[in-house]
């Protein structure tokens, strides 16, 4: 076996080593840089969102007085809002939280805002340490009402109009 | 499909990425296979004749795995697996290649410890369904930890092997209880951390700048130490006792978020390694040669950094490029099909090879703590993280230790080094990142919010199927 022969063989296995590790860091580069979302899934969000407000009649009806949005209050996050119509609201530490809580004491799923005819429910989704209305710890979907304080862990939120 | 409907408040689905696996491994088979066959033709001058066999044999294995993945952990992470039987690949031939060298048959027997490894890798994945159901065994493996510990101390079952009490002999089988025992330890840990990791982050009192925690809470930390200095003191293991320690701290910190209980920890490993240092002869050799390995080399020297200094060597005559399978003296090194085998792949593949590996481990330490962090359950948090540190202190210890980083200690490089319990016991712990893996990426189980929203909303409890 010549000296270049080998040379070759050398060269190609690290090759082959390095199309491996280099491939492998490809298929998880989502990680790294962010997923990208699809053109198309982008624009199926946005139906998504009306689509059940034009169908069902779970939104409580455009009103005077009703409320619009809710806001963060109180906490790390204050000022933070999200908007009604994009109701059900997941309020939490997760990437996927509707209202995104940096808060040691919010679970990554905390809380979800909806509505049931014309009122607004807060609703506890199996947190750690639980959502409360004033001092009362809610272990049901408890209405809230314009001004109504909500707090999470260290947060506080209102529905406002 | 159901996650369209779930879009609206999950926002993001995991893919499955099966085929991106089934691609890696093609890759990954042809690093090991190539491997072999480059051993073959530079050793011997030719392409090895059972290179089918052994090939088909290895992608067998693989190709196995890859299925029972497909059908039991279908959401399971894509690069784990090629990235495993990569390094388990090249670690065959690299054994092989000493094998030749030496006349021995260790790399039979590794492929044999593979298969066996494969098998309890399935196993694991078909039998358990849910991680969270090690939960259950939490305190009970707990003390078969410490049992198998204490296995190699029986007289008659235990055996003295260069210097260190921690193998087993049943039969003409040896087995290093150590290596099963860490898997367990981190089951243990988990379990004990989620639950009382809020006595363990909020009490306590502020010094200085870091928050030390209470007298009365250090009662676990305390215990993981003696029984870390146990194994150093009584089986003359200093790497397993680093491995158990450094876990346990790493496992902690996780929990709690308190810097002070590394701080602790610290301190108290640095106290226990400065008695030791001073207690025990082994300890300080380990160190006297790490300080200035060629005071102990050649003659008139006791020659007891023989080994640490031929690996050196090795490396720096490998180079960047390596000097190719069959064309170094990697069989110079005593122990290189265990210990010191990043030592031999330094030799024949150079710098270039053994970062590729060293990235490899990263990977696999990367995809592990990426299952933790999106794993829906603190269990499987802890456990996922133990597993991730088990694994990237392990390659710290030995490969630091081989490169004149750290004090040498010794432990097997995992996947790549001669050892059956050790490559059975990470074949298992990477089923168990696999599983956590694939119930984190798994879609959430719908919360009944498409068409029993209107009933559904008024109720306290939803009845949720778990998948």
């Amino acid at each position: 076996m010549s000296e270049l022969t080998l040379f070759l063989i050398r060269v190609a296995y690290l090759a082959i080593l390095w199309i491996f590790v280099l491939s492998a860091i490809s298929v998880i580069r989502s990680d790294m840089f962010g997923a990208r979302v699809p053109e198309a899934a982008r624009g199926a969000a946005e139906p998504r969102g009306r689509a059940p407000r034009s169908k069902t009649k779970t939104k409580p009806t455009k009103r005077r007085g009703s409320p619009t949005h809710v806001v963060v209050t109180e906490g790390s996050n204050v000022g933070e809002r999200a908007e009604l119509d994009q109701a059900p609201i997941l309020i939490g530490r997760g990437t996927d939280a509707a209202i995104r809580l940096d808060d040691d004491y919010v679970s990554t799923r905390h809380a979800r805002i909806a509505a049931s005819g014309d009122e607004w429910f807060v609703e506890d989704l199996g947190s750690t340490n639980g959502t409360y209305i004033g001092s009362v710890r809610i272990t049901q979907p408890t209405t809230v009402t314009l001004g109504t304080q909500v707090r999470i862990g260290k947060t506080i939120l209102e529905l406002r109009k | 499909m159901a996650a369209g409907q779930q879009g609206a408040i999950m926002g993001f689905v995991h893919r499955r990425r099966r085929g991106a696996e089934l691609f890696l491994l093609v890759l990954a088979l042809a690093v090991g296979i190539g491997a072999y066959a480059a051993v073959g033709i530079g050793v011997e001058g030719e392409v090895p004749v059972d290179l089918l066999g052994y090939g088909g044999w290895l992608a067998g294995l693989v190709v196995a795995a890859h299925v029972v993945i497909r059908f039991v952990a279908p959401y399971a992470d894509p690069v784990l697996l090629p990235v495993v039987a990569a390094l388990n690949g090249l670690g065959l031939a690299v054994i092989h290649r000493l094998d030749l060298a030496d006349g021995t048959t260790f790399a039979r027997q590794q492929l044999t410890w593979m298969t066996l490894g494969v098998v309890l890798f399935v196993g694991t994945l078909v039998v358990l369904r849910d991680h969270r159901v090690l939960t259950r065994f939490t305190y009970t493996s707990g003390l078969a930890a410490i049992v198998l510990l204490l296995l190699p101390l029986v007289p008659g079952l235990g055996k003295t092997i260069n210097g260190a009490r921690i193998w087993i002999g049943v039969g003409p089988f040896s087995f290093q209880p150590g290596e099963v025992a860490k898997v367990l330890l981190v089951i243990t840990f988990a379990g004990y951390l989620v639950l009382h990791r809020d006595a363990l982050a909020l009490a306590g009192r502020r010094l200085l700048v870091v928050d030390l925690p209470r007298g009365r809470d250090l009662g676990p930390i305390l215990a993981m130490w003696l029984v870390s200095l146990g194994v150093l003191v009584f089986q003359r293991d200093l790497g397993s006792s680093l491995l158990f320690f450094g876990l346990f701290l790493v496992m902690l910190y996780v929990a709690t978020e308190r810097p002070g209980w590394l701080v602790v920890g610290s301190a108290m490993f640095l106290g226990g390694a400065l008695v030791a240092w001073r207690l025990f002869g082994h300890v300080r050799t380990r160190v006297d040669i790490w300080l200035d390995p060629f005071a102990y080399y050649g003659e008139g020297t006791s020659d007891q950094s023989y080994q640490l200094v031929e690996s050196l060597f090795g490396m720096a005559w490998g180079g960047l490029l390596g000097r190719g399978f069959g064309e170094g003296n990697p069989e110079r090194i005593p122990y290189a099909e265990s210990d010191f085998i990043i030592g031999a792949i330094g030799e024949e593949l150079g710098l270039t090879g053994v970062m590729a590996v060293l990235l490899l481990y990263g990977l696999i330490v990367e995809r592990a703590l990426r299952a933790a962090l999106i794993s829906r359950d603190g269990f499987g948090k802890l456990v996922a993280t133990g597993l991730a540190s088990v694994f990237a202190l392990q390659v710290f210890v030995v490969v630091g230790g081989v490169m004149r980083l750290i004090p040498l200690t010794g432990l097997t490089t995992p996947f790549l080094s001669y050892g059956g319990s050790s490559l059975v016991a990470n074949w298992v712990i990477i089923a168990l990142v696999l599983r956590i893996s694939d119930l984190a990426r798994r879609p959430a189980p719908s919360v009944g919010d498409s068409a029993g929203e209107d009933a559904s909303a008024a109720e306290t409890t939803q009845v949720v199927r778990l998948p």
